[in-house]
């Protein structure tokens, strides 16, 4: 089942086309990554995707909806859900609490019993509590719940990212490079978890540098250079590609990928 | 991992309540009460903007405007539409949050500087109506109000209480509800909407939060706490002029609420009981009075960024046991 359809997709900035004519499918239950260079468009791209910047032309629809030009809050709505690549934590929040900020959807907007501190109110906090706990629990950052979220590691904020934007139960998941910074024990980590997830039917769009990471658990991979779409195929394909290995890849990092694909 | 100590909400409210009955017995005159009485209606208006601008992260320079239509609302309406002069304080109340609202809309999309700009010039309107229209209001000299009544009733029924103590007591109770609300809100899913905006807006709505009206809700709220306080103002002097409304008034509810640490309901009466009863103390150096109050502020800008009670209670938590 096609989840999301992106096509035409272009915005300019200024007369520079930061992404221009983008076409692709995300499936669902499937990874697919958007890599190239620095500057390639990817999270300009995703920007786009996630109702943050207006397209200046083209159409994205998310489960047979056009959502062209949707604010985030509305996408998240429709079962769409984000990480950043500079991080996006709410740091005066404890670790647990940045994830119950994710349940925001299924607790529902109730302010009078909010204010009244009525039981209603009581069960949906302890509800996202019990929610969010688990998510934490999935990330292996349970022991670490009540700290302030500002001093963990970066790895675990990532992590932590993650955990948030699952809170919202999306069907579609957008992850801005999610092991950029990490060690590779914890890169190890998040690859795994990301294959859970997509094992659990959700969709999920990738930007990531690590190609290692890229071509061990895409099923699909999307190439940009300079805006525009090169090519798109599987991870073999693409690392064989001499477009891809010209623009992006060099000779050094395709042994590293063969090396990966074993 | 001990998620049910004594909650903060418990301990707040504890520590307000050892406050506001330990107070009295240290005041050598009834004129203390009246300080107190001052303390309280301040800190609920502080309260509220605890929740504008330590919760939802939005500034306003304006809120004196909401203290003057709630104060004028006990002024007019009972003489005017006939109504009690208490139950003037809801339609106060009513038309701040509504006035708010429709405010809010078109002014809670600017941020920052500009944010702070638009909520001066709509302060600098309402303080401008108040004085301006002087058939109603009295213009610049003021006018009185009517008497609630209660201590004529408190009276029939056998308690004889100073006016002074009786504003006491009303307001240390309306405050302490106030107080109760902002702590339900605090950790409610509402509330976690609104800090969760305040610490990064671009990813509270990746989580599904409708930024722009959780916003206005907040606006809407805080509102309503300082048009209240503005309401007991009135009603307490038996007597109002548009300077409860001017830009002095809010630049004073906003110093309290960053002296005492925007993010905490505690801080907020901490915030205001020290620059209420300050300029009580410092009348002695009256003419020093403002240079005293701008260096106590720049100091805690210095040294506690983030408010006096957040600032020591890292410090007590830091010391070693």
């Amino acid at each position: 089942m096609t989840l999301l359809t992106v096509e035409d997709l272009s915005i300019e900035f200024g007369g520079l086309k930061a992404v221009d004519g983008v076409n692709f499918n995300v499936e669902a239950g499937k990874i697919v990554s958007v890599i190239g260079p620095n500057g390639a468009g990817k999270t300009t791209l995703f920007n786009m995707l996630s109702g943050l910047y207006t397209p200046s032309r083209g159409r994205v629809t998310l489960a047979g909806k056009d959502v062209t030009n949707q604010p985030p809050y509305k996408l998240a709505r429709l079962g769409m859900s984000r990480t950043f690549q500079n991080l996006q934590i709410f740091l005066q929040m404890s670790v647990l609490e940045n994830v119950m900020a994710g349940c925001h959807l299924t607790e529902g907007r109730h302010i009078v019993t909010d204010l009244l501190g009525l039981p209603a109110s009581g069960r949906r906090t302890r509800q996202s509590m019990k929610d969010a706990l688990g998510l934490l629990e999935r990330i292996g950052l349970q022991s670490h719940a009540t700290d302030e979220a500002s001093g963990l590691s970066y790895g675990a904020l990532k992590r932590l990212e993650i955990a948030r934007a699952l809170a919202v139960r999306p069907q579609l998941l957008l992850l801005d490079e999610p092991a950029a910074g990490c060690n590779a024990v914890e890169t190890e980590e998040i690859d795994h978890l990301i294959a859970e997830i997509a094992a659990e039917g959700v969709a999920i769009l990738l930007v990531e540098h690590d190609m290692k990471l890229v071509m061990k658990i895409s099923d699909h991979v999307i190439v940009l250079d300079q805006g525009m779409k090169i090519t798109e195929g599987l991870p073999t394909e693409v690392a064989q590609n001499p477009k891809v290995i010209e623009a992006y890849l060099g000779v050094k990092a395709t042994e590293e990928v063969h090396n990966a694909l074993g | 991992m001990k998620l049910t100590k004594l909650s903060p909400k418990i301990l707040t409210l504890l520590a307000l309540a050892l406050l506001v009955i330990i107070a009295p017995m240290f005041f050598p005159s009834s004129f203390y009460y009246r300080i107190g009485a001052l303390i309280f209606i301040n800190g609920l208006a502080v309260i509220g903007l605890v929740i504008l601008v330590g919760y939802a992260g939005q500034i306003s320079l304006g809120h004196a405007g909401f203290v003057g239509i709630g104060a004028y609302s006990c002024a007019l309406a009972p003489e005017h539409l006939g109504i009690s002069p208490v139950l003037a304080v809801f339609l106060g109340a009513f038309l701040s949050g509504l006035l708010a609202w429709l405010v809010g809309r078109p002014i809670l999309r600017l941020r920052g500087h500009y944010l702070a700009v638009a909520t001066l010039g709509f302060g600098i309107l309402i303080y401008m109506v108040l004085s301006n229209e002087a058939q109603w209001t009295g213009g610049p000299d003021g006018m009185a109000v009517q008497a609630t009544g209660l201590k004529a009733l408190l009276k029939s029924m056998g308690f004889k209480v100073s006016a002074s103590e009786m504003w006491y007591w009303i307001a240390a109770v309306v405050m302490m509800i106030g107080a109760l609300i902002a702590l339900n809100l605090h950790t409610s899913p509402t509330g976690r909407a609104l800090r969760s905006l305040h610490d990064s807006e671009v990813a509270a709505g990746t989580v599904g939060v409708n930024v722009a009206n959780y916003k206005l809700s907040a606006f809407v709220i805080s509102a309503i706490y300082t048009s209240v306080s503005g309401s007991e103002l009135a009603l307490m002097n038996r007597f109002i002029s548009p300077d409860v409304a001017g830009f002095l008034h809010s630049v004073e509810l906003l110093t309290m609420t960053v002296l005492g640490g925007a993010a905490t309901v505690f801080g907020a009466v901490i915030g205001a009981a020290i620059l209420t009863s300050l300029p009580q103390v410092l009348t002695v150096l009256h003419d020093f009075e403002h240079i005293v109050l701008g260096l106590i502020m720049m100091l805690v800008m210095i040294f506690m960024r983030e408010g006096l009670v957040p600032s020591l209670a890292k410090i007590l938590r830091r010391r070693p046991k």
